[in-house]
């Protein structure tokens, strides 16, 4: 019997139906893994664009400020700029009247246009005489309006011709056609809603009066009497109320062109016409009442143009008045935007517009000095000593054991250490870029000791053998040969601890960096703040224009790292051979 | 030592009741032995036999492992190298070493063989150095293979070529003694020829002591052979009596491919 040969080659476990289920399943599993890790990788990226994009959307901003030309008189040895600042804005704006309209006045300058001209005059290039044209800085909330940030103003072309006529203190306008319909319908939306609210008020009054008398059969005596009594008091409320809310309702409906009050809290109307911009106060579909802001040069009929501001006055720090002078200035090419190199070039301030950050980025500088200069070297040689020199006992063990929970110590620890430790007993300077770098030193230390200590245990045995077997010494062949070759690990390591120390404020906050500073330290004892904190205190600012310059400060941050980094990364490059 | 014809050769080494312990294990059990001057020394035996280790302690290597401890008494030129006096990164000067697996260092050819004369100060100046690295690297038969890239990466050079460089590499120190620790066992067969015909020639000047796994190996290279079991010097001989007339029990297994 030839069996062996005749009998259909057997089904290996490795071929048959079974096995390619199995192996299906594999594949199955394989392509599922992929997907996930793709997925991952993608949600990560996503993450980092919105960040980024979040950060530099709103920092783009920063790149330019608003400037105002106006006339100003200077003499030779002026020396009150600030005097000089307010004298030029009351003569640019003469027809200002009243407190208010001049504070608004004032409003519109920068505290930063005095500085500038001190600084200028102190430069030497300020030039002297009367009646020059000078470009002034625009304050904080005027530079945001004109980002747009309070409500976009839109200007629009009316159908109807138009008729001034004066009326004491105000302007009344007749169009031909219905060119304020618009602001009527807002008007009435306005009324519609505070009559809503209104009768809401009744309802509740209404409630109130159902429970009250549901309560009534179980009381007796004064009580109920007392009861009673309020239930009336609700009853003439709501009467009341509903009273007004009536009368709303009937004025929206009324159809007789009666004019109907703009408040503040409702968008802000202009039109301009004859060289100057009136306010409408008072508005029906043909007709308004206007209170001239920028004063009109006649009433001549002529050209006229309506303009809307969305955002109501009461919602805004820059006023109507000051929105019209600052649109008569646009019109007349007054306002000019040029790039900011300010805020590369100044340090921190109260006023959001001259608030730079510079004295952040240098205070940054020298605590990341100070922290490179004790944290590399002593990390280093700690790994060093660990790994290459040190018996292996209980106290090194011990040792070991402590460098490793100290990395997973919460960064406030180490200020409440620097602050005790560092200010307290020895007296280092409080707030300074010193005292700052030290307790990022103690921070960094863990990193860059287990980072350096891994890299120097992975650099081959067979190198210490052949240098030791040459007759090095171990100093020589630790020095000469296992530190280069763990370098680019321990500039790795290095690196990541720099890193989380730049952008540490907790324990900087402990040490009083997060004080005020305005100027530029020149020290690592000077009084300094850094980047992270800058943000941080920027970040609490109230005034609306420091978030971009938070954005821009984080964007500053951002590229410390990277150049911080890149330095890194080339250092390691030369350090980097195979072997 | 009853050689009769050839005049006795001066002894390099002399070892006299040598333990080594790792920890509590012994590997090294109670060795005698002279190693001669001018002349290639093999160290057979099975893996774990302690020959590498025995080697090691030649020029105290072992120093380097926190647990080894070796006694008795190695003289190098009469001299205990475990005397206290003795200055064990002085003493691996004159006792060069080269590896099972080729180190050369991740730096230039150049800079390879010159890093022991420049640690030990061998080279007064640039000329020197150069005339020394040329004179190794010819010694170690590379000098025609790289003597065009002397900047290039030591470790971009072949199997073979790194050994023979980690060899120049001990050469430029002055050595007056070569160990070698299983130095081909990492090398395709043409490379060991070319290694072990200079390892041939090494022995004509210096004294050289290898380590290997081949007994073929030993055969051909080497004058005397000391055949390692279990930590016991076994037997020590000429090449030519270890192979042909072995007269241990465990020596005539070993060499007769019975175990091993």
């Amino acid at each position: 019997m030839m069996s062996e040969t005749t009998m259909p080659p057997a089904v290996s476990v490795h071929t048959g139906e079974a096995a390619k289920k199995r192996m299906k399943k594999r594949h199955n599993a394989e392509k599922r893994l992929r997907a996930y890790g793709i997925i991952a990788i993608s949600l990560a990226a996503l993450a980092l664009v919105a960040l980024l994009y979040n950060v530099f959307a709103r920092a783009v901003s920063v790149r330019t400020e608003h400037y105002i030309t106006v006339a100003a008189d200077i003499s030779k040895d002026e020396n009150d700029f600030l005097k000089v600042v307010k004298t030029a804005a009351r003569e640019a704006f003469p027809f200002a009247s009243g407190r208010t309209q001049k504070r608004e006045v004032y409003g519109l300058f920068s505290d930063g246009a005095a500085d500038d001209m001190r600084d200028a005059a102190e430069a030497g290039t300020l030039e002297a005489g009367s009646g020059i044209q000078r470009r002034f800085l625009l304050s904080d909330s005027v530079d945001l309006y004109l980002r747009g940030v309070f409500g976009t103003l839109e200007e629009r072309e009316p159908e109807g011709a138009l008729t001034l006529s004066e009326d004491g203190k105000t302007v009344l306008l007749q169009s031909t056609a219905a060119d304020f319909n618009d602001a009527l319908g807002l008007v009435k939306a306005g009324l519609a809603q505070q009559s809503e609210r209104l009768r809401r008020e009744a309802e509740r009054q209404s409630a109130g009066i159902e429970t009250l008398t549901a309560r009534l059969p179980s009381l007796e005596g004064p009580e109920l009497d007392d009861t009673k009594a309020q239930i009336e008091g609700f009853k003439a409320k709501r009467a009341q109320l509903s009273g007004q809310a009536d009368a709303l309702d009937a004025t929206i409906m009324a159809q007789g062109g009666e004019r109907l009050k703009l408040t503040n809290r409702m968008p802000s109307f202009f039109v301009r016409s004859n060289d100057g911009i009136l306010k409408l106060t008072e508005v029906s579909s043909t007709t308004a009442l206007g209170k001239p802001l920028i004063p009109l040069s006649g009433t001549a009929a002529g050209a006229w143009s309506l303009l809307s501001l969305d955002r109501p006055e009461i919602g805004r720090p820059v006023k109507d008045f000051q929105v019209a002078l600052v649109e008569d200035l646009r019109a007349k090419d007054r306002i000019e935007e040029v790039t900011n190199w300010r805020f590369f070039t100044s340090s921190d301030s109260t006023q959001p517009e001259i608030a730079g950050i510079y004295g952040a980025l240098i205070g940054s500088m020298w605590t990341m000095l100070v922290t490179f200069s004790l944290a590399f070297p002593i990390g280093v040689m700690a790994a060093i000593y660990l790994e290459e020199f040190a018996p292996r006992n209980r106290w090194t063990d011990f040792i070991e054991v402590n460098i490793n929970n100290l990395a997973a110590v919460p960064s406030i620890v180490f200020g409440l250490l620097g602050l005790a430790v560092f200010l307290h007993f020895f007296g280092v300077p409080r707030s300074s870029p010193l005292a700052g770098g030290l307790v990022l030193a103690l921070m960094t230390l863990p990193t860059i000791i287990i980072a350096s200590r891994a890299s120097i245990r992975a650099v081959p045995p067979s190198i210490r053998s052949a240098a030791l077997g040459l007759g090095a010494s171990k100093v020589q062949t630790t020095f000469h040969h296992v530190l280069p070759l763990a370098m680019p690990g321990i500039l790795t390591g290095t690196i990541i601890g720099m890193a989380q120390a730049l952008g540490e404020t907790a324990p900087l906050l402990m040490i009083g960096m997060v004080a005020f500073i305005t100027a530029v330290p020149e020290g690592i004892t000077d009084s300094a703040t850094v980047l992270p904190v800058q943000v941080f205190n920027w970040a609490n600012a109230s005034e609306r224009a420091f978030d971009m310059r938070t954005a821009a400060a984080i964007a500053v941050l951002l590229g410390f790292l990277v150049v911080m980094n890149m330095i890194a990364i080339i250092l390691r490059k030369r350090f980097e051979r195979r072997w | 030592m009853t050689e009769s014809s050839s005049p006795l050769p001066h002894a390099k080494f002399r070892c006299r009741g040598v333990n080594v312990h790792y920890g509590m294990a012994q590997a090294i059990k109670d060795n005698d032995i002279d190693i001669y001057d001018k002349s290639v020394t093999s160290f057979i035996g099975p893996s774990g036999c302690g020959k590498s280790t025995f080697l090691r302690c030649l020029n105290r290597m072992n120093d380097t492992i926190d647990i080894c401890r070796v006694t008795g008494d190695i003289r190098l030129d009469g001299v205990d190298i475990y005397d206290t006096e003795i200055d064990p990164v002085q003493l691996r000067a004159r006792v060069g070493m080269v590896f099972q697996k080729p180190n050369p260092f991740p730096k230039s050819i150049f800079d390879n063989v010159a890093y022991g004369p420049r640690i030990h100060g061998l080279a007064s100046n640039r000329a020197d150095l150069d005339a020394l690295v040329e004179s190794s690297l010819r010694s170690a038969g590379l000098w025609d293979e790289v003597k065009d890239r002397l900047s290039s990466a030591g470790t971009g050079l072949s199997g073979g070529q790194q050994q023979r460089l980690c060899i120049a590499r001990a050469i430029a120190t002055q050595p007056e003694v070569l160990l070698m620790d299983e130095p081909c066992s990492a090398l395709d067969p043409i490379a060991t020829e070319i290694v072990e015909e200079l390892i041939t020639n090494l022995g004509e000047t210096y004294c050289v002591v290898i380590v290997t796994h081949s007994m073929q190996q030993a055969n051909r290279i080497s004058e005397r052979t000391a055949f390692f079991h279990l930590g016991e010097l076994v037997e020590y001989e000429t090449t030519h009596d270890i192979f042909n007339t072995p007269k241990d029990e465990r020596t005539i297994g070993y060499v007769s491919g019975r175990f091993g």
